[in-house]
């Protein structure tokens, strides 16, 4: 039992730790702010959150795991608004968008 | 009143479950706590459905999970687009509507598009809201209007 518990929560904790760098990668490779969020909304709800629920299947049924669950749900309150306040804030400024052209997508570095 | 008992519960129970300890002076604080913290709320006006929405009750939970799992497709989605060596992405903006009638529904759809990596809201308006996609695809999926659907259910039979 605790070593199916011990399988599935290092799966969830591998998986979070993926695409947290995959999303860190993201971050370098796209080419302006807007395009740079998408790939931080990888790490920051997804990643994360992956990677808590795999601490809460450590944890097992008790309080620590409670405290986790409050976290997972803190994080997915309060990042969307964060990443909202970001573009919109941009948008603002007058930060254009980089948008894709029909005939030449944009080259990426 | 049904706000203000709900607020009550929930930050007790949120007390009761940071602290872990049930001796009688940290029972008490939390009580003290509980009512200093609901005098502001009734002092700032925020005691309505719009600051705690439980009316939303389970099918929140529910949302949750579908939510969740389409965090997880659109965020498989972006992790392909990021790791291959030539990403063809397509970003673009479109104007989304948004079929929800009080504010807690555009809240909730605008967040859970900024939730699901690939599209993220940057403007809500009363009945759309401006949505910045990393792929076209991405934000055809999203004009096809599913999420909007199910979050307008979701705040629709209250």
């Amino acid at each position: 039992m605790s070593l199916l518990a011990d399988i599935i929560s290092w799966a969830l904790i591998l998986a979070g730790s993926f695409f947290t760098l995959a999303g860190a990668f993201g971050i370098i490779r796209f080419p302006d702010l807007y395009t740079r969020m998408h790939a931080s909304g990888v790490i920051d709800p997804f990643g994360v959150s992956l990677i808590l629920v795999g601490l809460i299947v450590q944890a097992g049924l008790s309080l620590i795991s409670v405290k986790l669950t409050i976290l997972i749900l803190f994080l997915g309150l309060t990042s969307p608004v964060a990443c909202h306040a970001l573009g919109r804030a941009a948008r603002h400024r007058g930060l254009k968008p980089l948008l894709a052209d029909r005939e030449k997508p944009p080259s990426i570095s | 009143m049904r706000q203000r008992v709900g607020l009550a519960i929930a930050l007790f129970t949120f007390w009761l479950l940071l602290s872990g300890h049930f001796t009688p002076f940290l029972v008490a604080a939390g009580i003290g706590s509980t009512v200093a913290v609901l005098a502001v709320c009734a002092r700032m006006r925020i005691l309505d459905s719009d600051g705690q929405p439980l009316h939303l009750g389970a099918r929140a939970v529910g949302y949750w999970l579908w939510l969740s799992w389409e965090m997880a497709k659109s965020a498989w989605d972006v992790t392909k687009l990021i790791l291959s060596p030539q990403p063809q992405i397509t970003p673009t903006l479109v104007k989304v509507r948004a079929t929800q009638s009080t504010e807690v529904g555009r809240v909730i759809y605008a967040n859970s598009i900024t939730l699901t990596p690939g599209t993220i809201s940057l403007e809500v308006e009363n009945t759309a809201i401006i949505v910045h996609a990393l792929t076209r695809e991405g934000a055809c999926s999203l004009e096809e209007g599913d999420m909007d659907r199910r979050v307008t259910r979701l705040e629709a039979n209250g």
